[in-house]
């Protein structure tokens, strides 16, 4: 084993997942309780509630099923039960996941009710559980491994130290083959030509800077301030952060010094350019962000925290920094790594991002992160506009 | 030496306070990244961990500088060694 190999679970597409669930996937609102109730009877299968699914239409229909299925499809998931309201979408997202080879099974309410759906889903769940809990890690190397990074309720000590950790972290596993992703569209305002100076070719330049003045578009079109009470958060205020600006430069810490990327997604879409480092077109509410970011296949997270943002998501395990010496004080049991020593000199960068991706590594072998721990298990679809 | 405050960049006219509870009248010691140059100023305002402090007078109006890049716009004149936050620094955009 070399020092950034890890023991994964690699499935019928050959992809490398680092946590082994079975999920139980609603299609819409109205399949929640059929879902939970499956979860419930099947033990170590897994519910995941949601409020849409209904009535979405165009581009926002697609980034629904683009979500689900990208769920559905994540390493991270063994086998996938989903539950929908009628049969023609769910069996749409069936389909979906079943591309990647992996057991899949979906079971519709009309016609038949809760009790008769929930049975039959669970005789299939209790099949998949087994199965899947028959499964063993391999040895995996980097260039399986998918991470995604996203940072939340940051202070100005996320810029100084914590965000900087992941970039070097992404500096040192990018030569090495690793896949990763960043995303944050409108947390980048007032960092964005430094950030699309940071494009691997002028296209991926051009393409990102499209992406991110439609984002501008949408807060012009709906904003009623400067947007100084939600963009920056009051929690960013509390911590020393004062403009968004200012926010975007330290958010920016987390590509590093030299990684360029190579391509921009949409929200939930999976990367097809080979290794390297990817910007997504996100929202920057981290439980939003990191949905989008499983969804489109990415298996370990990395969150630099500063006023300790408690963000978990139910199949990607997310690994908590924080350079804030009173956050690492006062939220120990939400924080896997404390980086306050390099404000206080005691470390440096290097060592810094080194002590990451070992935590990274054994987090990838199974070690439970704080939010795992807690339960912290947030699954929050983005929605572009209102339901017909 | 303990640093009590940190500067990303030489260009910068503010730094971040990185212990807590800075009282006015304190002497600090400050790191600047990019240099590795250690500077020191005297605190005029009470300035909690990571809220900024200002590294030189800075007149109403000026673009304010950190990371070395344009970071929001004074908006009232603020003495070198005072607080700066949302009293006295704005967003130019939105």
């Amino acid at each position: 084993m070399g020092r950034y190999d890890f023991y994964g679970f690699r499935r019928e597409n050959g992809r490398v997942g680092i946590r082994n669930h079975v999920v139980i996937l609603p299609l819409d609102d109205l399949s929640n309780a059929a879902s939970e109730a499956v979860a419930h009877n099947i033990k170590g299968t897994l519910a995941l509630p949601h409020p849409y699914g209904r009535l979405q239409f165009g581009e926002d229909l697609e980034l629904h099923f683009r979500t689900l299925i990208g769920t559905g499809s994540n390493p991270n998931v063994a086998a996938c039960v989903v539950i929908g309201i009628e049969p023609g979408w769910t069996s749409q997202v069936v389909e979906g996941i079943a591309k990647t080879g992996k057991p899949v099974a979906g079971f519709s309410i009309e016609g038949n009710g809760d009790i008769s759906t929930i049975a039959a889903a669970s005789r299939k769940a209790r099949e998949f559980v087994q199965a899947a809990s028959e499964k063993q890690r391999e040895s995996c190397t980097i260039r399986e491994l998918f991470i995604s990074t996203k940072c939340g309720e940051s202070d100005t000590t996320s810029g100084l130290a914590s965000c900087p950790t992941v970039g070097n972290l992404i500096d040192k596993l990018d030569p090495l083959g690793a896949t990763t992703c960043f995303g944050e569209t409108s947390e980048l305002t007032g960092a964005e030509k430094v950030c699309a100076s940071r494009a691997a070719s002028k296209e991926v330049a051009d393409e990102f800077m499209r992406v991110f003045n439609a984002y501008q578009e949408v807060i012009e079109r709906h904003k009623t301030s400067d947007l100084s009470d939600s963009q920056p958060t009051k929690g960013n205020i509390a911590g020393g952060l004062t403009t968004i600006e200012e926010k975007a430069f330290g958010n920016l810490q987390k590509i590093g010094r030299k990684t360029k990327f190579i391509d921009v997604l949409k929200p939930a879409e999976a990367p097809a350019k080979g290794a390297g480092l990817y910007f997504m077109d996100t929202s920057s509410a981290a439980a939003e962000c990191v949905t989008l970011q499983a969804a489109a296949g990415f298996v370990v997270h990395l969150f630099p925290t500063g006023q300790g943002n408690v963000i978990g998501n139910p199949i990607e395990p997310v690994i908590k920094l924080t350079a804030n010496p009173k956050t690492a004080r006062t939220m120990t049991e939400h924080i896997d790594l404390d980086v306050s020593g390099l404000l206080r000199r005691e470390m440096t960068l290097d060592q810094a991002g080194d002590q990451l991706i070992d935590i990274m590594i054994r987090t990838c072998n199974g070690r439970l992160t704080c939010a795992e721990a807690l339960g912290h298990r947030e699954f929050v679809l983005t929605k572009l506009y209102q339901s017909a | 030496m303990a640093t009590q405050f940190i500067v990303h960049d030489k260009a910068d006219t503010v730094g971040v306070v990185v212990v807590e509870d800075v009282r006015p009248g304190q002497k600090l010691t400050g790191w600047i990244m990019q240099t590795d140059e250690t500077i020191s100023l005297k605190a005029l305002d009470p300035v909690p961990l990571g809220h900024k402090i200002a590294l030189r007078d800075i007149k109403a109006g000026e673009t304010v500088l950190k990371y070395g890049h344009d970071v929001g716009r004074a908006v009232a004149d603020v003495g070198k060694g005072r607080h700066v936050h949302i009293h006295n620094l704005k967003t130019k955009r939105w």
